[in-house]
């Protein structure tokens, strides 16, 4: 109907046969930088800094639980099912809801709560990007829904950028459902060209680097 | 000097606005700096070469289109996701229609989307009692004001933020308020209970990813995730041409998409979406639809050559820096896209008839071929679309008159006697006229017909009191008697 249609314009337009062989494309121009694992850090705290996120680099454990407890302030959040938040005792900390499985109760509470709190999949150095991949896991809706948006990053998912991550995931889809790139707090420029943050998304992003 | 007038008469109220002339000067201005701070060969040594790459893709894509489609469409259905094949605005009507019916859903968010303003989809919902929401900040300013979008990027480019608080004070019975970020946290507040409301959520789509059946949307408010995160389902609105071959490929293209559009090395938002919610995923909508429109396309695929006007990937980068854009702005520009790209797709995908002037509509500087990310030859397709617009008039007859004055123009021009004849009647006819050096009018026969449209929009020096021949003859003369 509409498909055999518009793919019979197509072909008619390109003068091509059905079943006409497709020559290979063009290689994918992939150019992974070498980074050391300093300049990574270095490159991303900056990038970050740039974007008007926050960040933190917390060289122990301990560091990172008491710069979260100080930025929750006794506010209530809503943390992800990550391994790593149950590690750091984030989950049981006062005001943190965790372990949320069902849709409902998701939504309710991330758009009830100020706070999200999440790890990354990944993170890119230059851009200072993180890497969310929907799963178990990692909700969509909480690194969304609260205005205010902290990730627990582990320095050994500091990827050097864009190259390197689809050099690792070359189809996102093979893994997940939604791979979201999260680079700085949610603006919009719609008005007169005057930077806003904090449109729909998180305007408060908080980056704390293990 | 001559009053300033236009090519259309409908650009003289944008022309003598001047607080427009200088919002639309200031935000493109400050969106080519923006973007030449990023693209700049200190910052993106590779620039170049990303820019043929993608120009290569884009070729590679577009000339094998049905084939990816296809694979396209295999891997988003092995994903459980669907195609929905529409030739026109009708068929994106009746699919969303009949999915809202089966559903009975009411409120629909959308996030932006070029390809939805297209075909009227919003005017065409309404009418069937469903309530579309546009969710872009500058898209929602735009609804209210039952406006449309002044730049594919900076879709409100045109308003003041004082003309946004009158709007919000009228539409939506808020206090007064001109400070923007106010006003934005206005319309959050009204937007997040319609993202949580919406059953189905319609986004465009930037890419189509065929090697993995991806959508990937690209935005800096959040609202494109939440469209399609919060509502049940998902439908992308995507046109034939947004595919490319891998998910790889974003490489190329996210660098040179956020850069040329906004100055941006990444957007704030990339998502990259491939079906509904998995088996343990805890979020994310239930249906996922892909509709694929045609509407047109395939009339510009035609061409071999101008089919390159499909590459373009709406970064904005040629209406930011031409110099026509700037000056007569986004609403003067016949249809949905508008500058320099507009102009060669507006005439391939509506008709060559429509809207002849267009291709005309530029001073053929040459700045919009150099800042296009995929390296549409623009200029020169404009150019190609004038001699085409020229065929098409004279294959139906239209070119009479203008044939008829060119007959002339050459006759006098070839007779030596008739050449000063006229040159001679012109200058009587002109003499005295003007001030400071300018005719004020011009002989009738020059201000007739085809050449009207050239002369109306040109100050004509005075003649000199005596023409060069007659000045050489003189000059011979003179020497003789020596």
């Amino acid at each position: 109907m509409s498909k055999e249609a518009i793919l019979g314009s197509i072909r008619a337009a390109l003068g091509r046969a059905a079943d006409a062989p497709v020559p290979v494309p063009p290689p994918a121009r992939i150019v992974a930088p070498e980074v050391s694992q300093e300049a990574r850090t270095t490159q991303f705290l900056e990038a970050l800094d740039r974007l008007n996120a926050n960040t933190f680099h917390a060289s122990t454990p301990e560091e990172a639980i008491s710069h979260v407890a100080g930025l929750l302030a006794g506010r209530a959040a809503i943390a992800s099912n990550s391994p790593l938040l149950a590690e750091l005792g984030i989950v049981s900390m006062p005001g943190v809801l965790s372990g949320v499985m069902d849709l409902e109760t998701l939504r309710e509470e991330a758009e009830a709560r100020p706070i999200g709190i999440t790890s990354a999949d990944y993170a890119l150095a230059d851009t200072g990007t993180l890497v969310m991949l929907a799963s178990v896991a990692e909700a969509r809706l909480v690194s969304l829904l609260p205005p205010i948006h902290i990730a627990l990053v582990p320095r050994e998912k500091l990827l050097s950028g864009l190259d390197e991550l689809l050099e690792r995931v070359p189809k996102p889809a093979a893994v997940s459902s939604s791979m979201v790139l999260i680079t700085g707090p949610s603006r919009t420029a719609d008005i007169e060209q005057i930077l806003v943050r904090g449109v729909h998304g998180p305007g408060e992003l908080h980056v704390v680097l293990l | 000097m001559k009053e300033i007038r236009a090519i259309q008469p409908q650009l003289h109220p944008t022309l003598s606005d001047e607080k427009l002339q200088l919002a639309v000067y200031t935000a493109t201005g400050r969106l080519v700096d923006k973007r030449k701070s990023t693209v700049a060969a200190d910052v993106l040594p590779e620039y170049q070469e990303l820019r043929q790459q993608a120009n290569d893709l884009k070729r590679h894509a577009i000339e094998h289109l049905d084939y990816y489609l296809e694979e396209f469409e295999r891997n988003l259905e092995a994903r459980g996701g669907k195609v929905v094949w529409c030739r026109d605005g009708k068929d994106v009507v009746d699919f969303v229609l009949s999915l809202a019916k089966r559903r009975q859903s009411k409120v629909i968010v959308k996030s932006k989307s070029m390809t939805t303003e297209e075909i009227h989809l919003n005017d065409h919902l309404e009418e069937h009692g469903l309530e579309p929401v546009e969710t872009d900040l500058g898209e929602y300013i735009l609804q209210l004001k039952h406006d449309t979008p002044y730049h594919i990027v900076a879709p409100a480019l045109h308003m003041t933020r004082y003309q946004v608080a009158d709007l919000f004070e009228e539409k939506l019975h808020v206090p007064r308020e001109e400070v923007p970020e106010k006003q934005t946290q206005i319309a959050r507040t009204i937007l997040r209970q319609k993202f949580l409301e919406a059953d189905i959520g319609i986004s465009g789509a930037n890419f189509l990813l065929a090697d993995s059946g991806s959508v990937v949307l690209v935005e800096n408010e959040g609202n494109a995730r939440l469209s399609t995160t919060a509502p049940k389902v998902h439908i992308a609105i995507a046109g034939v041409e947004k595919v490319i071959p891998r998910a790889q490929d974003l490489a190329t293209f996210l660098k040179l998409l956020g850069r040329s559009a906004t100055g941006q090395p990444l957007t704030v938002y990339t998502s990259i979406l491939s079906g509904p919610r998995r088996g343990t995923e805890i979020d994310g909508p239930e249906e996922f639809y892909v509709i694929i429109l045609d509407n047109g396309r395939t009339k510009v695929l035609r061409d071999a050559d101008k089919r390159q006007a499909l590459y373009c990937i709406r970064c904005g980068a040629c209406l930011n820096i031409c110099p026509v854009y700037r000056k007569i702005g986004g609403h003067n520009y016949p249809w949905v896209y508008s500058g320099p790209i507009g102009a060669i797709l507006t005439p391939q995908m509506e008709g060559l008839d429509k809207n002849p002037w267009l291709p005309h509509a530029s001073s053929l500087c040459g700045a919009c071929g150099e800042v296009c990310p995929v390296k549409i030859e623009i200029p020169r397709l404009l150019l190609e679309l004038r001699s085409d617009i020229e065929q098409d008039k004279a294959s139906r007859g239209e070119d009479k008159l203008e044939k008829l004055g060119f007959q002339g123009w050459a006759k006098v021009m070839t007779n030596p006697r008739l050449y000063e004849t006229a040159g001679a009647a012109a200058s009587w006819a002109m003499q005295d006229s003007g001030s400071e050096g300018w005719a004020k009018h011009l002989p009738w026969f020059m201000n007739v017909g085809p050449v009207k449209g050239w002369s109306s929009e040109r100050d004509i020096p005075e003649p000199a009191a005596k023409s060069f021949r007659q000045l050489w003859r003189e000059r011979r003369e003179a020497k003789a008697e020596q």
